[in-house]
């Protein structure tokens, strides 16, 4: 571990990316992620990285996708309106398989919504928000410490399965400081993006491998491939061939589903003898553990379940808990979002109940308990 | 093929799939000789392109080839060039591509003054998807959503290009093809970013539309429409009214963008990071 420090949310995503190997950040300023490009346009050059404002969301995502292909470790960051704009490049970033993470810093919506208020209204964005099928991964930190964490290995993910990652954020966690003791940076726990190892004439870009994930030739370094947005063969070429489309998009979600274990991440706490699991992620599972603490003050058996990665969902852990009958209760800053995947999940098997607020104000625990109160 | 230009082909991705009487091919060749005289490294070399028929001309070329978004392709070879400035980056852009969407990105790259050479392939429409106006179809002329008329004044893209800081700007036509090379060329050879606009024909859904003639009709008329900005000055420098000025339109020494990075760099690390 190193010195403890005060450090904010925000700041500590940045402090993970160039952790994990940042090299290339382009970005346009928005609040709440602000922060996260400012320190990243001081500490970029500094490091021999390359910083960028660009002109735009849609111009800051297309070119953190030009610099991965060079090779670079690619980010950006923004917040609601900005990362709707990005998702037409998001799409292109899975469709090609270009790794690179975009942060989300949410902010309440719709639209231009309360700059500054903190919401969770992005979940269903982050997963669906560009057009076709396509598989993601989202992770959503709970304090400073994991922002940094989180960001490293949203970083680990994208270049191993080769896909954009999300770090869904909210504004609690992103402006929020804490004092954190970060991890020693150990370079064996960084992953990097398969490389070829045949002769450049030989190279597919886009073969299938027993990971599913072809390895990635550098532009520059030549193996001279093509890359496209178009549904392309194993050498990146365009293609309507109804098999081939088939199997390149069965495998695009193929590596990520067979790989699930690799990629899910969750906490649970309390649960063993929970009769109600507060089911709850990002800024708002520390409102939901003081709600939990509270609950058991009053002899109340409460445990939290919290998923990290928001998507894939855990879904395995979830299972285990509905079997054992317990009442699940979701708080959200949305009108219900996540709670749709959690219904989605224990199918009838224990009663879920959301607890929403989305008035641009953090959900307090009180506003829990009083859901807890209520169905226990 | 000719042997000399064989190389920078994937030949067995051809015949492309441009209509007859297309200029597309014409530009790709005329791009291919310039690269070939420049001697470019082909494991070096870029060629980044956006939607629509111009930018499926990087599927042609054997170099690291990148089909973007529409309208993106500039902001993609931004991060290229700026990720690995030894790549020579070639921009292909159709008109609609570069102009109408793509017309942010397009000035921001002028403005910026980056390394790149942008190739624009002007045929007056959306080709693609079946001839629609852009913003570079001239005013009163006819697309399948201009049945009466194209209500829209046309974009003068050499005069957007120097407007937004571009420091060389250029026009030939596919008429013109040793021009059109030698102005690729330079366009490479200036450091900053670079504007090479090509006149060329659509015949298919342009020239239908507007009882343009066949394609050999419309190259002639690139030819008759046009002057070339050289023997214009040396005729008293006037341009004659309704003649195009094709030729180096444009040239300026400005500060490049990846230089002034590099540059910044140097005298952080000379002040020790602080």
């Amino acid at each position: 571990m190193t010195e403890p420090r005060l450090l904010q949310g925000n700041e500590a995503c940045a402090e993970g990316a160039l952790a994990a190997g940042l090299s290339f950040y382009a970005g346009y300023p928005i609040t709440p992620s602000t922060e996260i490009t400012e320190l990243l346009s001081r500490k970029l050059p500094m490091l021999g990285g390359k910083f960028i404002q660009m002109e735009d969301e849609l111009a800051s995502m297309a070119a953190v996708i030009g610099a991965s292909l060079t090779g670079a470790k690619a980010m950006t960051a923004t917040s609601g309106p900005g990362f709707t704009l990005k998702q037409e490049n998001i799409g292109f970033a899975a469709m090609a398989e270009v790794p690179c993470v975009i942060v989300d810093v949410q902010r309440l919506g719709p639209s231009t919504g309360v700059a500054t208020a903190p919401a969770q209204g992005d979940v269903m964005q982050a997963r669906w928000g560009t057009h076709g099928d396509h598989p993601i991964i989202v992770y959503s930190p709970a304090t400073v410490k994991e922002c940094y964490t989180l960001t490293m290995r949203a970083f680990n993910m994208a270049e191993r399965f080769r896909v954009p990652v999300i770090m869904l954020m909210d504004e609690v966690v992103g402006h929020m400081r804490e004092r954190v003791e970060l991890p020693e940076i150990d370079q064996t726990t960084i992953i990097n993006r398969p490389t070829p190892s045949v002769e450049p004439h030989r190279y597919k870009a886009y073969q299938d491998t027993e990971t599913h994930v072809p390895p990635m030739a550098c532009f520059g370094d030549g193996y001279r491939y093509h890359v496209t947005g178009l549904i392309h063969d194993e050498n990146g070429f365009a293609t309507e061939n109804p098999e081939i489309v088939g199997r390149q998009l069965q495998r695009l979600h193929n590596k990520i589903n067979h790989h699930r274990s690799e990629i899910v991440d969750w906490e649970s706490l309390n649960t063993d003898d929970a009769e109600v699991i507060l089911v709850t992620f990002g800024g708002t599972a520390r409102a939901a553990t003081k709600a939990m603490r509270l609950a058991r003050q009053e002899g109340m058996k409460v445990g939290i379940f919290r998923p990290i990665s928001i998507w894939p969902f855990p879904e395995e852990q979830l299972n285990l808990l509905a079997d054992k009958k317990v009442k699940l209760v979701v708080p959200e800053m949305n009108f219900g979002q996540l709670v749709h995947e959690i219904e989605r999940i224990v199918r009838g098997r224990c009663p879920v109940y959301p607890v929403n607020q989305v008035n641009g104000e953090l959900i307090k625990p009180d506003y829990i308990l009083n859901k807890v109160r209520e169905v226990y | 093929m000719l042997p000399e230009i064989e190389q920078y082909f994937r030949i067995e991705k051809l015949p492309h799939m441009w209509c007859p009487g297309c200029g597309n091919g014409i530009i790709l060749h005329s791009l291919i000789n310039a690269i070939s005289a420049l001697g470019l490294n082909q494991d070096q070399t870029t060629i980044v392109s956006g939607i629509g028929c111009a930018s499926r001309a990087a599927g042609y070329l054997d170099f690291d080839t990148l089909h973007t978004t529409h309208g993106r392709a500039l902001a993609f070879a931004t991060g290229i060039k700026l990720a690995k400035p030894a790549l020579n980056v070639f921009v292909l852009m159709g008109d609609g591509d570069c102009t109408a969407i793509g017309g942010n990105h397009f000035i921001h790259a002028a403005r910026r003054n980056i390394n790149l050479t942008a190739i624009v392939f002007n045929n007056n429409i959306y080709g693609m998807t079946g001839g629609q106006y852009s913003p570079m179809t001239p005013h009163n002329k006819r697309a399948t959503t201009a049945s009466f008329g194209n209500i829209d004044r046309p974009f003068d893209l050499a005069e957007l290009a120097k407007g937004a800081g571009a420091t060389y700007v250029a026009r030939a036509t596919t008429y013109h093809t040793k021009l059109l090379t030698n102005l690729i060329m330079e366009g490479y050879k200036n450091k900053g970013f670079s504007v090479v606009e090509v006149i060329t024909a659509c015949p298919t859904a342009y020239g239908r539309y507007n009882k343009l003639g066949s394609p050999a009709d419309m190259l002639k008329a690139q030819r008759e429409n046009t002057v070339n900005v050289k023997s214009m000055l040396a005729n008293g420098g006037t341009v004659p009214a309704g003649k195009i000025p094709i030729g180096e339109l444009y040239r300026a020494e400005e500060p490049e963008y990846i230089e002034e990075y590099r540059k910044l760099v140097e005298a952080l690390q000379m002040k020790g990071g602080k």
